[in-house]
């Protein structure tokens, strides 16, 4: 953090969100440590008890990854368990990241990470080249559509930070790639331990001609990550002040899922197909002439319409889909199996109601990329895809186009838990 | 910015609208937390804007443990009458007094964490079935691992292995009779976020925050503001500085920081310089390195 942020220019600043995976001992909290560090995000009385707590176990270096176990029994069993959200900032941009652990048990924990997240940093140690666990990350991150990936070769100071080296790692991921679904990959040899190539550029790779880690994370375009072509409205919320002042007001309120509405517009409101126009996008500070996605905000219409939460308001000349027969692609994170003919409830945008699976059509082999058409049994961890009834029609677009208005997830009736994620075909 | 285009802060409060409107919507009868720090104080402003042109549609609820800071007390009903919203105060006081609740002694005796008595038996006596709270992500290293939307059993506890997973915009506040939620809708915020949020938009903030003079002494290392219920050690000394609250919480664990900051652009300032974490100061924090951890387990904020 720099001056910068008081002369306001924080006014300009743009929020990322990203994810890391890499394997157990890939050097993954090492690297989040110093960025914090090197972004100067970690303070005294923070560095302060982690050098202590090294001390007391006896550690010769300063523990980094300390600073991101936050539990109990993660410093204990030395593991991270869940995912954890850490913060920082440079004068370009406000980051926050989703750290999520590596193990094999805990794809849940990535997929969760990597639902919100803009860009993907992948470690592989360099010593290790791409393992199984490189192309399960891989995977994940292009099922949950995040638009760009760079992949980190790190510990480079272990293998003479070898041109040669990196070269082989790079082309082993490019052999599978094609296989995702992915736009934009890019590679960067660090090493996250000495810094090398993570915010200061290495003095000792000068064959890389590539941007550094940070240099990416600060440059790389996401404006365009949003969706701003499909015009999409969940409704949230129905304001009614009942005041003098507001009498008739009736606002609809949410955060637009997707495109650009303006005042004037003649919009559809699903499922009632009414039809309407836009008559003010209101805010607290002021009324706007137009809104877009990930803006919150309240809309009124010109006519009297009996709109409520789970509506979607869309513009006429730009529909989603609308179905009651959904195919999607699920992530399973319960110990308790998918049930086939199995009722639960469905959340999706703003809208509650049930399902029944009807149909699991094939489970994926994360580690081979393959469908694995003969063992259907989806299990705690598994990605499957599925069909299932909706008890109503629901108003979607599927998840490669929008990553909101595309997903869902499946609760548990009897325990109200959150079981899987599912996006939509 | 260019079109289309709405900056880190502008983003973040398009999340937290989101959560306070899922709120309301998934809720019965939510309250929200109000401590009269910054966070409580950013966290009704943005309710404010969640429910424009309405009013804000739940009560806000003080746990009040009679060792606050003159001025929180004022803000807090100044806020209250202003806004026209509803402000429940529930005192430790009374905890202690109906013996629910044993309050320490001695040097260092603090309300803090008995407060979480108090919480749990106002939430259970006014049937709250989500409290929201100003908690954020960055001041702690337990709750980074915290969710939006955090589940509590017929208890009011945690169990931070157990949580449900998070995705998308998709919040799943399902629960059985008995259960409630704690709901932070600032979580992704950073304390300068707060700082530079409270600047782009004027908000008011007590006066605390500024600097002012005031009888302090140090222990443990951090500035303690002098109240008559502190007992000071032999070795401890009142001066008078110059000091502002970088958090404001009870008075007894609430560190001040010596600065000459007068206004909100020098505050930020101070903020993007500065060394040490705002909670480096808490002495509630330094009890054990699982302190906070063990404190939101049992129900804490």
């Amino acid at each position: 953090m720099t001056d910068t942020n008081t002369t306001g220019g924080y006014l300009d600043m743009q929020l990322m969100r990203f994810t890391t995976a890499g394997s157990v001992d890939d050097g993954k909290s090492t690297l989040i440590g110093r960025l914090l560090y090197d972004s100067k995000s970690i303070f005294e009385d923070q560095m302060e008890a982690i050098e202590l707590t090294s001390k007391r176990k006896g550690e010769k270096h300063v523990n980094l990854a300390l600073l991101t176990d936050g539990l109990r029994a993660e410093r204990e069993q030395g593991i991270t368990i869940d995912v954890a959200y850490r913060y920082f900032a440079t004068p370009k941009r406000k980051f926050i990241i989703a750290d999520t652990p590596g193990h094999i048990q805990y794809t849940r924990n990535m997929v969760t990470g990597a639902s919100t997240a803009n860009l993907a940093i992948i470690l592989i140690d360099a010593r290790n080249g791409v393992i199984e666990q490189t192309l399960r990350h891989a995977y994940i991150a292009s099922l949950l559509q995040i638009p760009h990936i760079v992949v980190c070769i790190n510990k480079m100071d272990l293998v003479d930070y070898d041109e040669d080296t990196y070269n082989k790692i790079k082309n082993q991921f490019m052999e599978f790639a094609p296989k995702l679904d992915v736009k934009d990959i890019r590679f960067v040899p660090i090493s996250a331990l000495k810094g090398d190539n993570v915010v200061d550029r290495s003095t000792v790779m000068d064959w890389f001609k590539g941007s550094t880690l940070m240099h990416i994370l600060e440059n790389i375009y996401i404006s365009g990550d949003q969706n701003y072509i499909d015009p999409r409205f969940p409704v949230q919320y129905v304001v009614r002040p009942q005041s003098d002042e507001y009498h008739d007001y009736r606002g609809y309120a949410g955060r637009i899922d997707g495109g650009i509405f303006n005042v004037g517009d003649p919009v559809k409101i699903f499922p009632s197909g009414f039809e309407s126009k836009i008559k003010s996008i209101d805010t607290l500070n002021e009324s706007l002439k137009s809104a877009f996605a990930p803006q919150s905000v309240t809309m009124t219409l010109e006519d009297d319409i009996d709109i409520s939460r789970g509506d979607m308001i869309v513009k006429t000349n730009n529909l989603p889909e609308s179905s009651q027969d959904i195919t999607a692609m699920i992530s399973w994170f319960h110990e308790k199996p998918l049930r086939l003919n199995g009722k639960y409830f469905l959340k999706h945008t703003t809208s509650d109601l049930r399902c029944m699976v009807k149909e699991i059509s094939f489970k994926m082999d994360i580690n081979t990329l393959e469908r694995n058409f003969d063992d259907k049994e989806v299990k705690m961890n598994d990605i499957a895809r599925i069909k299932i009834r909706t008890t109503k029609p629901i108003f979607y677009d599927s998840y490669r186009r929008n990553r909101y208005t595309g997903s869902f997830i499946l609760i548990e009736e009897g325990t109200n838990e959150t079981v899987g994620a599912g996006m939509i075909v | 910015m260019k079109k289309n285009n709405i900056n880190h802060l502008r983003e973040l409060e398009s999340e937290s609208i989101f959560i306070l409107r899922e709120v309301a919507s998934q809720f019965e009868n939510p309250v929200m937390l109000f401590s009269g720090g910054k966070d409580s104080i950013i966290m009704f402003h943005l309710a404010r804007k969640a429910f424009y042109p309405a009013k804000v549609p739940f009560a806000l609820m003080h746990i009040d443990t009679g060792h606050n800071f003159e001025e929180t007390i004022k803000f807090r009903d100044d806020l209250a009458k202003k806004y026209g919203v509803e402000m429940i105060v529930k005192y430790v006081q009374d905890s202690i007094d109906e013996g629910k609740a044993v309050e320490e002694s001695g040097v260092g005796a603090s309300r803090n964490s008995i407060q979480t008595i108090t919480l749990l038996d106002g939430l259970e006596e006014l049937k709250v079935d989500c409290a929201m709270g100003g908690g954020r992500r960055d001041e702690e290293k337990a709750r980074a691992k915290e969710r939006f939307f955090s589940h509590r059993d017929e208890f009011g506890q945690w169990d931070p292995k157990n949580q449900r997973p998070e995705l998308w915009n998709l919040f799943n506040g399902k629960k059985k009779p008995g259960e409630h939620f704690r709901v932070f809708p600032i979580s992704n915020w950073t304390e300068m976020d707060v700082w530079q949020y409270i600047l782009m938009e004027n908000i008011d903030i007590p006066s605390l925050y500024f600097t002012h003079k005031r009888k302090v002494f140090k222990r443990d290392g951090s500035w303690l503001a002098h109240a008559p219920y502190m007992q000071l050690k032999d070795s401890e000394e009142l001066v008078e500085m110059d000091v502002r609250c970088r958090t404001i919480g009870d008075i007894t664990c609430t560190g001040v920081t010596l600065s000459k900051a007068d206004k909100l652009e020098d505050i930020v300032e101070e903020i993007a310089t500065t060394r040490v974490t705002e909670r480096g100061g808490r002495a509630d924090d330094k009890r054990s390195e699982a302190a906070m951890e063990d404190r939101k387990k049992e129900g804490y904020f």
